[in-house]
């Protein structure tokens, strides 16, 4: 069920310039799934409106969540300033989640784009489990390559960097082409123009690829109508070609939404 | 103590409503709220046909409040009645349907499908929407245009209809006097005031509609600014609504002459607030010693 609690910070620190690794005690870690996400509330009340974190790993226990997330404007730049013990408003777990069930016994493309590494963490781990051979492919800008080593854990990590500072030069398809890697079914989240790649391979390979999809949202629940996704066949809920990024995803099959 | 409060005839348990397009249909929220506890669910508006809204982004945060140009996104009237209607029926709250259209006559076909459902309480007709191209805001920019579409309205509507006015007018009490000449059984007031956001890093607009109506706590004052004005010229009952966070606001639009109060963009930011509000205004009505909750109506003195 959805909640909105105010939770506790356990730890904090910057894990790489401007980007900042968060455990929360919370009860919303109780079922929270990969690929879903808390919305955040600043304190200060000139920003009211709730920010979408993914939720990148959850505690063996299911008592904490951890986010990490990059400080982009005045929302996250208050996160980043909490120490431990410091209260957060959270609501969550929300959205869809990534369909663990379809890495099953496969070998699955973990693919993160910058700040869309995080939530691959705690879906590789997920996927690990249920026999699926996990290979992580993660873009970065540079040789901060956050998440890397927590990745490893579960198995190889391939990285491309824009500058060429770690791995391949270039982006996510570059890596998989440089190692001539293949795969049954992919996840993924990040940067539209890589998701939009993506999209094409995975057609291109007829195979599966979960895409999870950013919008600005207000409500976070599915009922203010303001994280739309274009949708290719009208939606079950709206009745339109629009599905609510919030509720009905952030995870769409990559040829279900037009982006 | 007795919350009651009675708009055109119709009597709801307490004056805690939800602003349209703000609570879904209240399935969304139900996971967090007992719809049991409010007066009415105000739904998100419905027209003849469904509308897909306008592109993204829809909606942008700005100080004290946001932007939201969502263009009135809907299923249409048949599946509201198959799916939403049948919902809130489930519950023991009001039923108020917001109604939108391009044309009158889109207006008129959707009054007189909900007029085939008695659990419908009341229709709240938005002729206020800065979001949509055509019709819509039009209606409710001109006296003489809302004075027409309300008296055509009534003809065919078995429900109560309540206008709900647009602020971005010159004169409020103008449209409200239009709304009560055509036969209008209720006001509500305010909705959204047009705005807009620039990126400055961009040089782009921040809403891909260019404008969106803002809401939330800082358009309070405006909003019950209007609402005191309103009351003091017609005569019709006010739902009040504007930027209402806290039960101290809603004691604010009750005062100033509503009957009943609408909670919008607060639920994003406080799922629980419409629960927080009814309870505060109890606190309130116990702390002053109010039997009644009608004896605050418009009780505001110089
Ligand atoms: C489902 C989802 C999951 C996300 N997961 C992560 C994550 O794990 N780590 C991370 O660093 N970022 C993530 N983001 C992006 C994150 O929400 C924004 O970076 C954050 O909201 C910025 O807030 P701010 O106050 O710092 O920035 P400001 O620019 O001051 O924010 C102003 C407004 O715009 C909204 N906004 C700004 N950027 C975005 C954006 N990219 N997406 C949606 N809304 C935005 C804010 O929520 C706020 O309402 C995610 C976004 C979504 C939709
Ligand atoms: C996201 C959003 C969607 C809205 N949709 C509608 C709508 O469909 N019909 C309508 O009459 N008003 C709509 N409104 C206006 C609200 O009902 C209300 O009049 C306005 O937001 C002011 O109240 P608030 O400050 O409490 O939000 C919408 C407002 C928001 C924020
Ligand atoms: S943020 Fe309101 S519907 Fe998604």
């Amino acid at each position: 069920m959805k909640q909105k609690v105010v939770g506790q910070v356990i730890s904090q620190k910057e894990i790489a310039p401007m980007i900042f690794d968060m455990w929360i005690d919370t009860t919303l870690a109780g079922e929270a799934q990969p690929g879903q996400f808390i919305c955040v509330y600043p304190k200060d009340k000139s920003t009211l409106l709730p920010r979408p974190i993914s939720i990148c790993e959850v505690r063996e226990d299911r008592k904490a969540l951890r986010i990490v997330y990059r400080v982009a404007g005045a929302g996250t730049k208050e996160f980043s300033a909490y120490q431990a013990g410091e209260s957060i408003a959270v609501m969550g777990p929300l959205g869809n989640g990534f369909p663990v069930k379809a890495g099953e016994a496969k070998k699955a493309f973990l693919i993160g784009g910058g700040i869309g590494v995080p939530p691959m963490l705690e879906l590789a781990k997920q996927l690990e489990r249920v026999g699926c051979q996990v290979q992580s492919v993660m873009g970065y800008r540079n040789q901060d390559t956050f998440l890397k080593q927590d990745l490893e854990q579960y198995g190889p990590v391939y990285v491309a960097s824009e500058d060429g500072s770690a791995g391949t030069r270039g982006n996510v398809m570059d890596a998989i082409r440089e190692n001539a890697l293949e795969a049954d079914v992919i996840f993924a989240c990040g940067p539209l123009p890589m998701l939009r790649a993506i999209k094409t391979y995975a057609e291109e390979k007829k195979i599966p690829a979960y895409i999870s999809l950013e919008e600005r949202m207000a409500c976070g629940v599915g009922a203010c109508l303001g994280c739309v996704a274009k949708t290719k066949n009208v939606d079950v809920h709206s009745h339109v070609h629009n599905a609510r990024i919030c509720t009905d995803g952030p995870v769409f099959l990559a040829e279900e939404v037009e982006i | 103590m007795n919350l009651q409060t009675e708009i055109a005839g119709v009597v709801y348990k307490n004056p805690v409503m939800t602003a349209s397009g703000t609570f879904g249909s209240g399935m969304e929220y139900s996971e967090f709220v007992d719809l049991n506890k409010l007066g009415a669910v105000v739904t998100k508006g419905v027209a003849n046909v469904p509308w897909p809204g306008n592109p993204t982004p829809r909606v942008a945060e700005v100080y004290g409040g946001m932007l939201n140009a969502i263009g009135l996104q809907n299923p249409g009237i048949d599946v509201f009645m198959e799916r939403d209607i049948p919902f809130l029926k489930q519950y023991d709250t009001g039923i108020i349907v917001n109604v939108c259209g391009k044309s009158v006559e889109d207006y008129v076909e959707v009054v007189e499908r909900l007029g085939e459902e008695p659990a419908v309480s009341m229709l709240e007709i938005n002729v206020s929407c800065p979001n949509v191209k055509e019709g819509a805001i039009a209606f409710g920019q001109k006296a003489d245009a809302l004075y027409n579409i309300t008296n055509t309205l009534k003809k065919h509507a078995k429900q109560p209809i309540m206008m709900k006015l647009s602020p971005n007018v010159t004169d409020i009490t103008e449209m409200a006097r239009a709304a009560e000449a055509g036969g209008a059984d209720a006001l509500s007031l305010i909705n959204t005031i047009t705005g807009m956001k620039i990126d400055i890093h961009r040089r782009k607009f921040v809403l891909a509609n260019k404008t969106g109506g803002m809401s939330g706590p800082a358009i309070k004052p405006i909003a019950v600014r209007m609402v005191y004005q309103t009351a003091q010229a017609v005569k019709l009952p006010i739902v009040g609504m504007g930027g209402i966070a806290t039960a101290e606001d809603a004691i604010e639009f009750i005062l100033a002459g509503a009957s009943a109060v609408s909670v919008g963009a607060m639920n994003f930011i406080n799922p629980y607030c419409t629960e927080e509000i009814l309870k505060g205004i109890e606190d309130y009505m116990r702390m002053y010693r109010v039997e009644n909750l009608k004896d605050l109506v418009g009780a505001v003195h110089e």
